[in-house]
């Protein structure tokens, strides 16, 4: 104990004091970012974060809202759980969004699918190009087998813990916290159905773009992929996200595919009101 | 359609013999140490399955934590059924089959709008068959997440092209699973007409539990 402190106003003096503190991983507020795509008005920027190595993010986002993720320094793996803010109950369905689009390997003009039939958000940029349906988040379990230690509260976190912590901000709970896609570490499925893991490191800076198609929950971890052999390395993530139009009729992804663009015609039913 | 042959190879007394009509859901409690078998009486017919930790049915089966374990997206014999928390539900201990599926997930009437049209949309389905099921215990659509579908063929190509192909199951093939905790078995026999998981027949199953 620090006798300086011993009173409330030094102690209020004290934590005022920290106020202008700049950290590797924090969110800006108001948002500010001088890398926009072209055309993206500051004024529409919704959301600057950069996530910890072992961190979470959760977060709601606007029909038509773009948020860019960036791996900083080629080491992130960005465990994504997606819910339909209005009806949580709707979520990310990963064995129907490879179903559906008879497609293994989500990358750009993939869309990510509720177990509604709907299309929660379509991607609209990726030069990573690495991504994972299959491996899910790691667990306390294995964090621990690995590790030595996979809780909350240690130097190890593991993903579904950080999923869960992300999914309660929002009242969500243990039954909520379903199967992820994980972006930025990828896997390849063999004849035999191996799975070989794509883990890096890679370039830093790797981003990818997706449009929330229906106002969203989204909730991201930044933990090690499950399968990733080396002692704990993870690097910081970048989120960032900003106003935009809702989906045309004529967007190019909504009319690749019949499959997609009945995903569309569902999600615009959901919106008839 | 009971055959004497189903029982080969089983060692424990038969505590529960049950055929599950075509398109039926299906519930049963397996204590830990029982051993559930599966028999795909007429060939082809995708059995869909879920399992729940009867003391705490927020942990339930996890194809992604079994996936990333064993590392390959095949159940084979030996293969662990994990839990969403990593822990062993039940091990496939034997099957004639070659492999079954984790990865292609349960038909719904929503899925098959976007796979086949929304003229299906009156058509029978594995998540109703699961929901329903769910209703009786107090769970619910959060507690359905991606599935087995034993005797169910879904390879992926090296260009990434997945899809639920001809089965690689006939009349009498058979998967055994013993139960490494207690766990609530929730099974949907797959009702699916429109592609060839089914052989486009829905037909019985046949579920043989031992002690």
């Amino acid at each position: 104990m620090s006798t300086a402190l011993a009173d409330p106003n030094a102690a209020r003096a004290h934590a005022r004091s920290m106020g202008d503190t700049v950290a590797e991983a924090m969110p800006i507020l108001p948002p500010r970012a001088d890398d926009l795509p072209a055309g993206v008005a500051p004024d529409d920027l919704l959301w600057e974060e950069t996530i910890a190595a072992g961190g979470y993010a959760s977060r709601i986002l606007a029909r038509g809202s773009r948020l860019r993720l960036i791996d900083l320094a080629g080491d992130a793996c960005a465990s994504l759980l997606l819910f339909n803010a209005a009806m949580p109950t709707e979520r990310l369905n990963i064995a129907d969004t490879v179903k559906v689009q008879w497609d293994a390997y989500p990358a750009a003009g993939s869309v990510l699918l509720s177990d509604m039939g709907r299309v929660l958000a379509s991607i609209v940029d990726d030069d990573a190009g690495t991504h994972d349906a299959f491996c899910g988040a790691s667990n306390e379990a294995s964090n621990r087998r690995h590790y030595g230690d996979g809780r909350n509260s240690g130097a190890y976190p593991n993903a579904r813990d950080r999923l869960l912590l992300g999914a309660a901000k929002h009242g969500l709970g243990r039954r909520d916290v379903h199967p992820c896609i994980n972006l930025f570490k990828g896997v390849r499925i063999a004849d035999n159905g191996a799975v070989a893991p794509q883990l890096g490191p890679f370039a830093p800076g790797r981003s990818l773009v997706l449009r929330a198609e229906m106002e969203l929950i989204l909730v991201i971890a930044n933990c090690p992929h499950v399968l990733d052999p080396r002692a704990w390395t993870i690097t910081p993530l970048r989120v960032t996200a900003w106003r935009g139009a809702e989906t045309a009729s004529d967007d190019p992804i909504r009319a690749a595919t019949p499959e997609r663009l009945r995903a569309f015609l569902n999600t615009e039913d959901l919106y008839r009101r | 359609m009971k055959n004497e042959s189903h029982f080969d190879g089983l060692t424990g007394p038969v505590i529960h013999d049950e055929i599950v009509a075509a398109r039926a859901p299906w519930r049963h409690r397996l204590n830990a140490g029982e051993t559930l078998r599966v028999v795909d009486l007429e060939g082809n017919q995708a059995v869909d399955f879920l399992l729940y930790a009867a003391a705490d049915d927020a942990e339930r089966y996890s194809a992604q934590d079994t996936i990333a374990a064993q590392g390959n997206i095949f159940l084979r014999s030996g293969s662990v059924l994990l839990s969403n928390e990593g822990r062993p539900m039940m091990t496939i201990v034997g099957t004639s089959v070659e492999y079954h599926d984790t990865i292609g997930g349960a038909c719904s009437c929503e899925s098959n709008s976007l796979r086949y049209g929304h003229h299906t949309r009156a058509q029978h389905s594995c998540v109703d068959n699961f929901l329903e099921a769910n209703l009786r215990d107090g769970r619910g659509k959060r507690d359905i997440v991606s599935n087995v579908n034993f005797f169910m063929n879904v390879p992926v190509e090296a260009d990434g092209a997945l899809g639920i192909v001809d089965g690689i199951s006939a009349p009498g093939l058979t998967v055994d699973l013993r139960a490494e905790m207690d766990v609530i078995v929730l099974v949907s026999n797959c009702p699916q007409i429109n592609n060839p998981c089914n052989g486009f027949n829905p037909t019985p199953v046949r579920m043989i539990v031992t002690a």
